[in-house]
């Protein structure tokens, strides 16, 4: 696993509360993780810190399951 | 009760009577206060009068610019910010027929839409921290309607509906959202009514006088206090009776 995939998954087990295991790339924060959509901004909020990169609205909104925000920070971080 | 030890706040129109009161009475409960305004030489002067936990960031609400600017000024200044105060507003009263857009956009400019500029700002801090209390002073216009202040009333409504939407999103962020309502209090604004004008307002008001700008200040320090924590979405009249709703 690459070390922003590590980092990525780190921030959702602590954000959202749920187990390491189901943090898996194909995992959608709303439908799988029970995530709402303001732990939605949170987490781009959060990803946005410990990456030190601004996400535009427009490229939050893509930004649906683990593997996107992996595939997202690993292209800009 | 209603102590603000350690806590940071930020007061919109701090230079005016009900702003300076609201900044004294959050400060007198141990918080560390932001003034705000556009009248740098008054904001010294009630910085200094307050003494120690003041700083000041001055500001022109309606500067788009200068209004993104001050919630980021104020968290640096004070380490952080726990509760916002949207206390600022302006009047351009005119008979409805006769308002002018340009009368109208400034009042919503300056009364709303900085309101929600400085809250989105706000909340963006208080999300991560897990705490916050933005409260925003409205006014029974808002709720009731006057004639000739179809531009403020109308910016005061939109800040109660803007705050219970507000309210809803982030409650579950230990954040609450809420309006403090003034009826008519003694300050420059009320000053400029003649005589009859405040015998007529004064019929109207059951407790028989203007209220003091330490009577909406006192709502303002309940709301931002630890005390108010299950108070959010609401609406918090203060004016002597005059409507009751």
């Amino acid at each position: 696993m690459s070390d922003v995939a590590e980092r990525v998954k780190k921030i959702v087990v602590e954000h959202l509360g749920v187990e390491p295991e189901k943090v898996v790339d194909g995992a959608n924060f709303i439908e799988d993780l029970g995530a709402d959509s303001l732990d939605t901004v949170e987490l781009v909020m959060a990803f946005e810190e410990e990456f030190g990169v601004e996400i535009p609205d427009d490229a939050a909104e893509t930004i649906v399951t683990v593997g996107d925000a992996v595939k997202f920070l690993s292209k800009s971080a | 009760m209603f102590d603000l030890t350690g806590k940071k706040a930020l007061v919109t129109g701090a230079t005016g009577g009900l702003g300076g009161a609201i900044a004294r009475t959050l400060h007198a409960q141990g918080a560390s206060v932001a003034l705000s305004g556009t009248r740098i030489e008054s904001l010294e002067a009630l910085a200094a009068e307050l003494g120690e936990r003041v700083v000041i960031t001055p500001c022109n609400l309606a500067d788009k610019e200068s209004v993104e600017a001050l919630v980021p000024a104020a968290e640096e200044k004070l380490g952080g910010l726990d509760i916002l105060v949207n206390n600022a507003g302006v009047t351009r009263d005119n008979l409805f027929l006769r308002l002018k857009d340009e009368d109208w956009d400034s009042v919503i400019a300056i009364n709303l839409t900085a309101a929600f500029r400085l809250s989105r700002a706000a909340v963006k801090s208080m999300m991560r921290r897990r705490y916050g209390r933005i409260i925003s002073i409205g006014s029974v216009v808002g709720t009731s309607g006057n004639p000739g202040q179809g531009n403020y009333a109308a910016s005061k409504a939109g800040l109660i509906g803007m705050s219970k939407a507000l309210a809803a999103e982030v409650a579950s962020r230990n954040i609450t959202v809420n309006v403090v309502s003034p009826g008519f209090i003694e300050s420059p604004m009320t000053q400029a009514l003649n005589d009859k004008q405040r015998e007529g307002i004064l019929s109207d008001v059951p407790m028989g006088r203007l209220g003091a700008g330490v009577d909406v200040a006192a709502a303002v320090a309940y709301l931002a206090s630890g005390e108010a924590a299950y108070v959010t979405g609401q609406t918090l009249h203060v004016n002597g009776g005059m409507t009751m709703i």
